[in-house]
């Protein structure tokens, strides 16, 4: 018997052991649950109650950032229904598989949750409005062109008759779906493009159990791991005598590259954990230090003959007719995505040979994938119930490294559900870090000061070597650790761009805006070279940017914003960078203030960002903030350090994350200039690093070109 | 057995007395809403009240409990939504909502003793960590709702 999710859950409900499975996962399924009276689903998209309830299903994520409620906007703008009637639900990745991915991308990153999926998805809300007119009118037996549709009342104009979505939604799905579909011009949006509450609020500030480490299941397990502390590690040996005699212990699962506890709560198998004897094969890279991958990146800037990310005339012969040659080394640390919720996975391996998984994840498509790998299964018989996500930042898309380990626990405890939940010291030192990277830029200016040649060596770990390398290009060039310096916008007639790629033994991930380091490099490097030419860094870009060019737009709106140029208060010091990404194009300009002591303050943000179109601007404004405070830990105080192979720092004592006391004041200008998709989720942070390091630069006359700011002695001389 | 009072209501828990309160009331009790962030004391997400003070529960064994009075999140508003919770909805205040029922735990301490915080009161009582950003709207919330007449009968009630 096959199980799918829906008939689980109604079997769950209907057993009147319910009410915990019912909370256990509120915002799936809701249309099956809540109802007895039947709905109808007219697409895959949309689902329509008797009383017009509608429901949007939902194929991204959500960790917060807003697409659970932007893209139901996007449908219901389309569908042209009661907004407050309107909810969404996650759909089920086994019903994608095996309606032949019918939903698009469950993937949730690179900002595309809007941008990835607004044409598909408004064209299922309009096709599914169509369908509902078709249908009253085949009712009333009129043509559909007498027929218009507002807020989901179907009025016959002749006769000035009335049928609501809910009455008609049976018929409509019976319906053929219109070939092509007309889609409204944003101008004319009434839901999209409105600051509209987001769904998942409410259940947040309540406390209700939506986040994969809430899942609570009949006689459910819970599971504490180690992991080797050596990436590539293995297992060597383990005593577990004493913790297999702990109370509430059930088990001691071995896997060649980590151990559990399952255990009948969490902590029982956490101190358990503690107690095991457990040695390991640290393997080939037990001496790997910061030191030494370091000496490595190093050593890829000095190799000949590298690939070319870019080339454009002659920066070589453009070098030696130069007036002046400016040189400058740049870096930056691995840096963990320190989710607030660790790695989490729920996983139950039933009798009949069906498997349940319940996960934060970025991609219900890709854990679904990796569940049916990991126990053999055919994909079918796998379900994966997306829950929200406690953070996501890139950490939960590409690596699906705890599904694995979910799925491996179950598969030691069959017919038991197991919630494995990682401790913080396992998230910090296993995670999917942004690599560590190195930068030589060389530049030569002609007698005015004009950036004439740019030559860049990149040296950077291959995020997608690691986690997709099918999309290498044929050089081995890893477009993520290439980008904004391959594709600058200034328009320098000679330029190079090359690629060392060398990766070491730490894993690296897709940290929000992956390559993001090559901002900082890049928006500081031109601000050194405006400072060399005596000339001010805005009008210093604006030369070089061609009219028309989105960069410039955003970069003359934060300028106008946040008042460049004029009086600051004594003490407070401005920096300003630009750079597009993600869809998006974003200029930033930092107030910061240097103590004397050394420590930087960053007062003030303000943000320009053209989208091209804003589906709801309170979530992209928050996306803004969300990016200022997940960059500034970063700039400030956080990197992650490799000692004997294995990261150095355990905890928030050691990886601080900012407090409120330091987040600074931020002011989103938001100038959609309409004619493409831009994304949201990522764009605020691309210029943040250079902006304030270039405000700390003119604050302190002390150029800061590695990463983070503690270790700069920034005292006034 | 330990004998509990959470959210008004008498628990007996058969739980090791060191086991810390968030465990006791997650994993023994079904109070989801207190978060694990770090385990220790650090991060702020398993903030709860103990007699009123807000303790980071991942480090408070269950024993130091008994005998007072333990409220969550799912208790804070009564039958209701605390005027907080009110404020954190209309300020749109949560992204990813992780840490934010322990940051709305120390907002309502917060406001218990100070009806009328300043920007520094919050900023010491305010340590919760949050990784998605949302501390600017955190602080217009505690300051809606600290400028709120309505709510402030409301917070006294609920002490």
């Amino acid at each position: 018997m096959k199980i799918n999710r829906r008939e689980f859950l109604k079997a769950s409900v209907a057993l009147g052991g319910g009410l915990s499975l019912e909370f256990s996962f509120p915002l799936v399924a809701k249309a099956a649950i809540s109802s007895r009276a039947p709905v109808t689903e007219v697409n895959a998209w949309v689902v329509i109650h008797p009383d017009d309830r509608v429901v949007v299903r939902i194929a991204r994520s959500e960790m917060g950032q807003g697409t659970y409620t932007a893209l139901a906007q996007l449908v219901a703008e389309e569908l042209d229904c009661d907004w407050a009637k309107v909810s969404s639900e996650f759909a089920s990745p086994n019903e994608h598989i095996r309606r032949k991915r019918i939903w698009g991308s469950m993937s949730t990153g690179g900002s595309q949750g809007v941008r990835g999926s607004h044409d598909y998805v408004r064209k299922a809300g309009a096709a599914a409005r169509i369908m509902l007119i078709n249908a009253a009118a085949a009712r009333w037996k009129v043509p559909a062109a007498e027929c218009t549709v507002e807020r989901g009342v179907i009025t016959h104009g002749p006769s000035r008759r009335t049928l609501r979505y809910g009455e008609v939604a049976g018929e409509a799905a019976k319906l053929e779906p219109p070939k092509d579909v007309a889609l409204r011009d944003p101008k004319d949006w009434k839901i999209a493009g409105k600051p509209m509450h987001r769904f998942d609020i409410p259940d947040k500030v309540r406390g209700k159990p939506v986040f994969g480490v809430d899942v609570v299941l009949p006689g459910m397990l819970h599971a504490s791991i180690a992991q080797c502390p050596v990436f590539g590690g293995t297992l060597k040996s383990l005593d577990a005598g004493a913790a297999e005699k702990m109370r509430g212990v059930k088990k001691v699962v071995r896997e060649t590259d980590f151990v559990a506890v399952v255990a009948d709560s969490w902590w029982r198998a956490d101190q358990a954990l503690r107690k095991l004897k457990i040695e390991w094969d640290a393997g080939a890279n037990g001496n790997v230090s910061s030191e030494t991958i370091t000496a490595m990146l190093r050593e890829g800037l000095a190799e000949p003959g590298l690939p070319q990310a870019r080339k454009l005339g002659d920066t070589d012969a453009a070098m030696k007719s130069a007036t002046r040659v400016i040189e400058a080394e740049y870096s930056s640390p691995y840096l963990n995505h320190a989710t607030m919720e660790p790695q989490t996975c729920t996983a139950w391996l039933k009798p009949e040979g069906f498997l349940e998984v319940w996960t934060s994840t970025q991609n219900g498509e890709a854990s679904l994938e990796t569940a049916a790998e990991t126990a053999g299964l055919p994909l079918e018989k796998v379900e994966v119930h997306k829950m929200m996500l406690g953070g996501g930042f890139g950490r939960r898309g590409g690596p699906q490294d705890f599904v694995r380990q979910g799925v491996r626990i179950a598969m030691a405890m069959p017919g038991k559900p197991v919630k494995m939940m990682w401790s913080r010291e396992e998230d910090m030192q296993h995670g999917y870090y942004r690599p560590a990277s190195m930068v030589r830029m060389k530049a030569g200016l002609d007698a005015k000061g004009n950036l004439i040649a740019m030559h860049t060596r990149i040296a950077c770990p291959s995020i997608l070597k690691v986690l997709m390398p099918k999309a290498l290009g044929k050089d081995g060039i890893d477009f993520t650790a290439v980008r904004t310096l391959s594709d600058m916008p200034y328009a320098v007639p000679n330029q190079q761009v090359d690629y060392a790629m060398r990766n070491g033994h730490v894993p690296v991930g897709f940290w929000r805006a992956p390559g993001q380091q090559n901002a900082f490099y890049r928006e500081c490097f031109i601000d050194e070279l405006a400072v060399a030419a005596g000339r001010d860094p805005v009008e210093y870009r604006l030369a070089m940017l061609k009219p028309g060019d989105k960069n410039r737009l955003v970069l003359e709106a934060v300028v106008k914003a946040a008042g460049w140029g004029t009086p600051l208060p004594q003490g407070i010091h401005r920096g300003l960078a630009v750079v597009d990404g993600f869809g998006s194009y974003a200029a930033m300009v930092a107030e910061v203030s240097v103590s004397v002591k050394g420590e930087v303050k960053v007062q003030r943000i303000v943000v320009a960002i053209d989208s091209g179109h804003v589906v709801n601007p309170d979530t992209c404004r928050a996306q803004a903030e969300g990016n200022v405070i997940y960059g500034l830990g970063s700039i400030l105080y956080q990197e992650n350090r490799v000692k004997n192979g294995r990261i150095v720092e355990s905890n928030f004592h050691d990886f601080p994350l900012p407090q409120i006391s330091d987040m600074p004041k931020v002011e989103t200008v938001l100038v959609p200039t309409g004619g493409f998709w831009g994304g949201h989720g990522e764009p605020a942070i691309l210029p943040l690093t250079a902006a304030v390091c270039n405000a700390v630069f003119a604050a302190t006359g002390k150029r800061v070109r590695s990463l983070p700011l503690k270790h700069h002695d920034l005292r006034r001389a | 057995m330990l004998k509990l009072n959470v959210n008004g209501k008498l628990h007996q828990v058969d739980v090791e007395p060191d086991m810390p309160l968030l465990w006791v009331l997650r994993d023994h009790l079904g109070l989801l809403g207190t978060k694990y962030g770090c385990g220790v004391a650090l991060c702020g997400a398993c903030t709860v009240h103990v007699d009123g003070a807000p303790v980071r529960s991942c480090v408070v064994p269950a024993s130091a409990a008994v005998g007072k009075a333990v409220v969550t999140i799912e208790g804070l508003g009564g039958s209701g939504l605390h005027p907080l919770q009110e404020a954190w909805i209309e300020h749109e205040v949560p992204q990813c909502g992780y840490c934010q029922t322990g940051m709305i735990m120390s907002a309502a301490a917060l406001l218990a003793q100070k009806p009328k915080p300043s920007d520094a009161d919050i900023d010491r009582a305010m340590t919760n960590l949050c990784r998605c950003g949302t501390y600017t709207r955190v602080r217009e919330a505690i300051h809606a709702v600290a400028a709120s007449p309505a709510s402030a009968a409301a917070k006294k009630a609920q002490g």
